[in-house]
């Protein structure tokens, strides 16, 4: 039986993270589909068809499906769940919203965030923030499974030539309604993605102060992150939380400032390749994973590197 | 109208876990246990909406051992008006969980289910969806900001690369992301208060539920381990190490 993975997408591009989960869906079974489900999204389809080791694409491109509105995606992937053995989502703010109620409605259970495939039915994830490692085994005849992206290396966006089958739209649930979205502009990469990351903590002191690692991120070419510490006092966006419940990242680089370190945080950015921290107190947790810790004031340290790089 | 606040008993917030020596799982003997953080926002969030007069009842329920009880008069002591406890010893996995849950809302018939996003111990972030997809409801995850009014909910949701808003038809769910509020402390009066609160227990086959496990943990090893590399004296060691050790820059 074939593996379906579901595109994560903003209808005109597809994510990344699709790149990763169909690297993982690839060690499962060489019989890899792709659902688009959205509204207006033709290009996304033509690009996935474009994946290595997609071999179909299917197309529900609706007004219904444009808002991404769980009750309906969950239904839309539904509709097709009968042919396949696996079902594969991102493990995003996406892809985890709209999975359990797939798993729910086939009466499986759901493995979630699968960092390895053992066999296409035995799985390792993280539980306790990362400090343990289960391997699972579903015996469901369905496994529905979400992916933490950064355990996959990404295949290549080229090389594919898969036919994109259209299929009929799932109604409205007409129970819940999309009203509005906020999307941070910003021209940095996406945080969950990036190769380099620049994180910071409560040490940085203000929103204001946070400023202050703009221009080692623009040397860097660097996504912005920042401790739960830090974003619960305000200084930084919601979504730039690095840890066990905001984004997981595994870039190249990651530049941790004023960050003590907790459990949690590290939970979230230590399988980052290389590790720096800047910290004042030597004794700071993060020291304990960072590659290279420099002992000092940040205020000096940052602006330095930045000019220095 | 009811709210009804399933609350989870986890290894608190601040003990780091140990992975027991025959890889058969964490070991959580004699470690403190608390209410899952998500969770407590959650009753938080339900009695917020009660002293706004939105609600009338809120309903804490909880699933496991009888341990739970104590988690079932901390939420009492937030405020809920009483506990359900679901009273089992087998593993609990958050599809047998949203069955229990579905059970107990068809009984109680609640407007609104608030529950955390994910539990701190299995990490899983399912049983509110679940939930939702076995009732049949509208579901909004990961809410920073909740507000009820003429039978709708008008949630705001953190998502990847900012907020979205959406309202739902009641019944609905909502699970709790970090954001929505800071849950208040308890005090010694209101925990006295919690014991005198009704607290029913149940079992899981009183709603004609299989708990059995659906996913078999073959073994809990550690991750692997990451030493602690070197302290650099300055900046300018940092970025000659950068550049000709690591060669990330």
């Amino acid at each position: 039986m074939s593996v379906l993975v579901i595109a994560e997408h903003d209808n005109a591009q597809l994510k990344v993270a699709t790149l990763n989960v169909v690297a993982a869906a690839v060690q499962i079974d060489q019989d890899v589909h792709v659902l688009v489900a959205g509204g207006g999204c033709q290009a996304v389809a033509d690009e996935a068809s474009k994946l290595a080791g997609v071999t179909k694409v299917l197309l529900a491109d609706s007004p219904v499906l444009a808002d991404a509105l769980a009750e309906n995606v969950a239904e839309q992937v539904l509709a097709v769940a009968g042919g396949y053995s696996h079902i594969l989502f991102a493990s995003t703010a996406g892809g985890k919203n709209v999975s359990p109620r797939v798993a729910a409605k086939l009466d499986v259970a759901q493995v979630s965030d699968i960092t390895a495939v053992i066999s296409a039915d035995t799985f390792e994830r993280p539980i306790y923030a990362g400090n343990a490692i289960a391997t699972v085994q579903s015996s469901d005849a369905v496994k529905v499974l979400t992916v933490r992206t950064t355990a996959f290396d990404a295949l290549t966006a080229a090389g594919g030539n898969a036919e994109v089958q259209s299929l009929s739209s799932v109604a409205d649930s007409g129970r819940s309604k999309f009203m509005g979205r906020e999307l941070a502009k910003s021209d940095r990469p996406e945080l969950a993605g990036a190769s380099v990351v620049v994180s910071g903590g409560r040490g940085i002191g203000s929103a204001e102060n946070f400023k202050i690692l703009d221009p080692l991120a623009d040397k860097l070419g660097a996504a912005l992150g920042a401790s739960r510490a830090a974003v619960d006092a305000g200084y930084a966006p919601n979504d730039w939380q690095v840890g066990q419940t905001g984004k997981i990242v595994a870039p190249q680089l990651y530049v941790a400032v004023g960050i003590s370190g907790a459990i949690q945080h590290l939970a979230g950015m230590k399988d980052s390749k290389v590790i720096v921290a800047i910290n004042k107190d030597g004794e700071a947790p993060i020291f304990g994973v960072a590659d290279y810790g420099l002992v000092g004031d940040l205020f000096e340290a940052v602006p330095e590197l930045a000019t220095n790089l | 109208m009811k709210v009804l606040v399933p609350v989870k008993r986890v290894v608190d917030y601040n003990v780091k876990v140990r992975v027991k020596s025959d890889q058969s799982g964490v070991d959580i003997a004699n470690v403190k246990m608390s209410m899952n953080p998500f969770d407590e926002i959650a009753v938080e969030e339900a009695m917020r909406l009660k002293e706004k007069g939105t609600v009338t009842e809120v309903i804490a329920v909880s699933c496991g051992v009888a341990q739970c009880q104590e988690t079932l008069r901390t939420a009492m002591a937030i405020g809920a008006d009483r506990g359900i406890l679901v009273q089992t010893d087998e593993e609990l996995q958050p599809l047998a969980v949203a069955k229990i849950l579905k059970g107990i809302a068809e009984k109680e018939q609640p407007e609104l289910i608030i529950l955390g996003k994910q539990a701190i111990d299995d990490d899983a972030n399912q049983t509110g969806q679940m939930l939702a997809a076995l009732l049949g409801w509208p579901q909004a995850t990961f809410a920073s900001k909740v507000e009820v009014a003429d039978g709708k909910a008008l949630v705001t949701r953190e998502i990847d690369g900012g907020l979205e808003i959406l309202e739902l038809t009641l019944p609905a769910i909502v699970t709790t992301d970090l954001r929505l509020n800071e849950p208040r402390y308890v005090t010694l009066p209101n925990i006295m208060k919690a014991k005198k609160k009704p607290l029913e227990t149940l079992t899981p086959a009183d709603f004609g539920v299989d708990a059995s496990p659906r996913l078999k943990t073959l073994k809990v090893t550690e991750p692997a381990a990451r030493s602690a590399g070197i302290k650099v004296p300055d900046v300018a060691a940092l970025i000659d190490k950068l550049k000709n050790e690591a060669k990330v820059v």
